[in-house]
């Protein structure tokens, strides 16, 4: 499962610990929610970074308490027919002004990055050696973009509407 | 017609580009079938019982001649040498092979047509009046609202893995040719009382397998918040419409769940967040959308003139000319709907030929204009009154000039299990055979107007519930059977038919059918009162004691 | 005649393994060499649920040739002649049992 940042395969700085495993000293953990929130205390006074899974079924304002202890968030793709994670990324990013890094994890695959880039995800765990490699062709399938979205990709409507989205980076 | 530009173009050209490397990537066994299948579907390709299909949006039911000249093209190189024009402003192609489909598609994208997002759980093609523009009814364009609707939901990042499917339909005018009511978002484009332009805002209407009629949870929404509105119900829809059980994933079922007035108030919320962001439309940019449809330019004519007067004296011509021609909002101007029901052939498909003959008499007597309409016939919206005569005598000689629009043998049909791989029936052949019992067109006309239609399976692509005469081909023990739905209608009194009796078999529905109508005949009270009026004023019941009383 | 992918494999009767051609979307039918033919009559014939699942595993283990295997009845009469065993698979064999547009 090859990480992407950036357009650039990088290490996976973390560790994916389930909820009945102890967790790690000194690294970086990437834990479920349920976990997360039953430890959410404890978890303050960790020394490593934290990084939660949010499930596609709760509500993504209810993460907004707990931003500030965050070093990652990822959302899942169960199937890559399962679009709820898109709206989940662009709330976070456009409503509750999360500027961490955001991860796509799940049955991610080539076909859908740029709608993922859009969206605001800037790690993809792409399932599949071969789609990551070819991700800058992926994301650069397109020139023209319709509508205005997460990303700073500058949209005909933006450009015909001739405004900027508050919020949206860059 | 709306022009496409540079950007249009090229984001075509782009797309081609993207699915010829899908297809490649499929073909070298990189994606597999349930990879591959989404991405197939939402550019309109299916695969069905004999073959691939091939969908073809038909944005807001406008096309101009070249485009259908190009559509003959197609038909011809790549398939059998016709087309079905689609109850959703679609023309579909049933014998087309994947190794060709990109050349296919790039072939029509060169005439700014494609297949984007005529299937798959997004948002679909926007239809709308296919008398747009040409109607006095109407208080705007509605296509310029559907073409930004097309932009704004053409490849979205968001709503691409939708729950389900996502129909959008708007009407501009009084009386609804677009079933606005039928669809999972229905807009009623009209004016208030201070003269300003808006939609009301319908939800979570639809056929299939469980139909319900659009409910209305907002009266008036100024046209310049409409796609703040459209995105604040799909990120509802996106987030909390089912995705356990794909009968259940509509948003009318969301809606029907939850009811209406809760679903409203998460839309409104949502949009509070979101209505004065970047999709507000200013005035700009809608002018500037506007400003790329290209109007007729209209001569200054009078109604009825003498070539048309005398004309009329032909009686063949006065009935075609009585069936299938309309007011124009300008006068000395017509709108021609071109049947393409001539009794005995599979409804909505025209010939590569037929095409042609379409397209070059468009541009000869109607600004190159040609649309489609939800009926499965084609209209030229912008015909000079003194042009009729000929545009007649030259559609009689393609056999596109039935007059029976409207009429009994005016039937909708999906394309059923003669094609279809979900079909449970057969369509086609039912609605061939009823057209049949009503060749004499002399007695058709003296029913008057009444819509049949055909679905041969529960996902009702033939739109069953709403016709006034509604049938729907189920499967029992392996043989093919039919339920029947009287007084069921599409327009702004949207409703959904109510079950006659007991389903009759495939032999039994074209006789069945004509007793329905007798029965009509002997208990209307008079010739103004239609059948769908009589249905409504007697129930269904002594059309259900008459016809089973015979079969 | 629901779309018989869904269904539930009962076998009352010969059946055989079907699907759609990649390339093309040609009816093709799984034959006993274990490949694909446009032509029914090179169809492998198995009579019991047991040897069509296996038909039909075997026939899905590679998606590139075919799409979408389905067990589809088909009939076989005195003379062994194999025909399509209901009126979907009629369609499918025969093409749309209208005349169509030319």
């Amino acid at each position: 499962m090859p990480l992407i940042e950036k357009g650039e395969i990088v290490a996976d700085l973390y560790v994916r610990v389930a909820d009945d495993e102890p967790l790690p000293e000194g690294v970086a953990v990437l834990i479920g929610i349920d976990r997360f929130l039953n430890e959410a205390e404890a978890l303050k006074g960790r020394q490593a970074p934290v990084g939660v899974i949010w499930p596609n079924n709760r509500p993504i304002a209810e993460i907004a308490p707990h931003l500030g202890q965050l070093s990652l968030i990822a959302l899942n793709f169960p199937s890559f027919r399962d679009g709820r994670a898109y709206s989940q990324a662009r709330l976070l990013r456009e409503r509750l002004g999360w500027t961490g890094p955001l991860r796509a994890i799940g049955n991610v695959l080539r076909d859908q990055f740029l709608l993922m880039e859009r969206s605001g995800f800037d790690q993809i765990d792409a399932v599949k050696p071969a789609d990551a490699a070819a991700f800058d062709e992926a994301v650069q399938a397109y020139t023209v973009f319709y509508q205005p979205a997460t990303d700073a990709r500058p949209s005909l409507l933006r450009q015909r509407l001739g405004r900027t989205l508050a919020g949206v980076r860059s | 017609m709306y022009a496409y530009d540079e950007f249009d173009r090229a984001f075509l050209a782009e797309r081609v580009a993207e699915f010829r490397d899908q297809v490649g990537r499929r073909l070298s066994g990189a994606l597999s079938e349930d990879e591959f299948k989404p991405l197939r579907l939402m550019n309109g390709v299916y695969l069905q019982l004999h073959a691939y299909m091939l969908r073809i949006a038909i944005p807001y039911g406008t096309l101009n001649a070249a485009q259908l000249r190009r559509m003959a093209h197609v038909a011809r190189v790549y398939d059998r040498g016709y087309g079905h024009f689609t109850t959703r402003q679609n023309i579909q192609f049933n014998w087309i092979k994947l190794e060709e489909l990109p050349e296919a598609m790039a072939s029509l994208a060169e005439v700014g047509v494609h297949g984007i997002q005529t299937s798959g759980n997004c948002i679909r093609n926007v239809t709308t009046d296919q008398w747009a523009a040409a109607t006095p009814e109407e208080c705007d364009d509605p296509r310029i609202w559907a073409e930004i609707l097309r932009q704004y939901s053409t490849l979205h990042p968001e709503f691409t893995y939708l729950p389900r499917k996502f129909k959008i339909a708007i009407t501009a005018a009084g009386h609804d040719r677009a079933a606005i009511k039928v669809h999972d978002v229905g807009l009623r484009l009209h004016r208030n009382e201070a003269g300003e332009l808006g939609f009301e805002v319908l939800v979570g209407g639809g056929l299939g397998r469980t139909p319900f009629v659009g409910k209305s949870i907002r009266p008036f929404l100024p046209a310049r918040e409409l796609l703040s509105y459209i995105e604040a119900i799909m990120r509802v829809y996106n987030q909390y419409g089912r995705r356990d059980n794909i009968y259940k994933a509509r948003i009318k079922i969301l809606v029907h769940e939850i009811g209406a007035e809760e679903f409203s108030k998460a839309v409104e919320a949502e949009w509070a967040a979101i209505r004065d962001g970047a999709l507000h439309l200013t005035d700009e940019a809608i002018a500037e959308i506007r400003d790329r449809f290209i109007y007729p330019s209209f001569e200054t004519l009078e109604n009825e003139p003498a070539a048309l007067t005398e004309a009329l004296k032909d009686s063949r011509f006065a009935t075609w000319h009585r069936n299938s021609v309309q007011a124009h909002k300008v006068p000395g101007y017509s709108i021609v709907t071109i049947s393409l029901k001539p009794v005995g052939a599979p409804p909505g498909d025209a010939t590569a030929d037929q095409m042609e003959v379409v397209a070059d008499l468009a541009e000869r007597y109607g600004f190159s204009e040609i649309r489609v309409g939800h009926e499965q016939n084609l209209c030229l919206p912008h015909v000079a009154q003194k042009d009729l005569p000929a545009l007649w005598a030259a559609l009689e000689a393609a056999g596109l000039a039935t007059p029976n629009v409207n009429l009994v043998n005016d039937i909708i049909a999906c394309p059923g299990l003669d094609y279809c791989a979900l079909a449970n029936a057969r369509a086609i052949p039912v609605a061939q055979e009823i057209a049949k019992r009503f060749a004499d067109l002399d007695r058709a006309r003296g029913v008057g107007r009444l819509h049949i239609n055909i679905s041969g399976c529960i996902n009702a692509c033939g739109h069953h519930h709403v016709g006034h005469i509604g049938i729907l081909g189920v499967e029992k023990n392996g043989q093919e059977f039919y339920q029947i739905t009287l007084g069921g209608r599409a327009d702004e009194h949207a409703q959904l038919g109510t079950l006659l009796g007991p389903a009759v078999s495939y032999e039994q529905v074209p006789g069945l059918v004509e007793d329905v109508v007798d029965t009509y005949m002997e208990l209307r009270a008079g010739p103004h009162e239609l059948f769908i009026d009589t249905v409504a004023r007697l129930g269904v019941e002594p059309f259900k004691e008459r016809v089973y009383a015979a079969h | 005649m629901a779309a018989p992918q869904q269904q539930k494999l009962k076998v009352n009767g010969p059946v055989a393994v079907t699907a759609n051609r990649l390339t093309d979307g040609a009816v093709v039918w799984r034959t006993k060499a274990g490949g694909w033919s446009v032509e029914l009559v090179d169809a492998a014939i198995v009579t019991t649920a047991d040897a069509a699942l296996a038909l039909l595993a075997e026939a899905g283990k590679r998606d590139l040739d075919a799409v979408g295997p389905y067990v589809a009845p088909v009939t076989v009469d005195d003379q062994g002649t194999i025909g399509p065993g209901n009126l979907r698979e009629r369609i499918r064999v025969a093409g749309p049992t209208f005349e169509l547009p030319h």
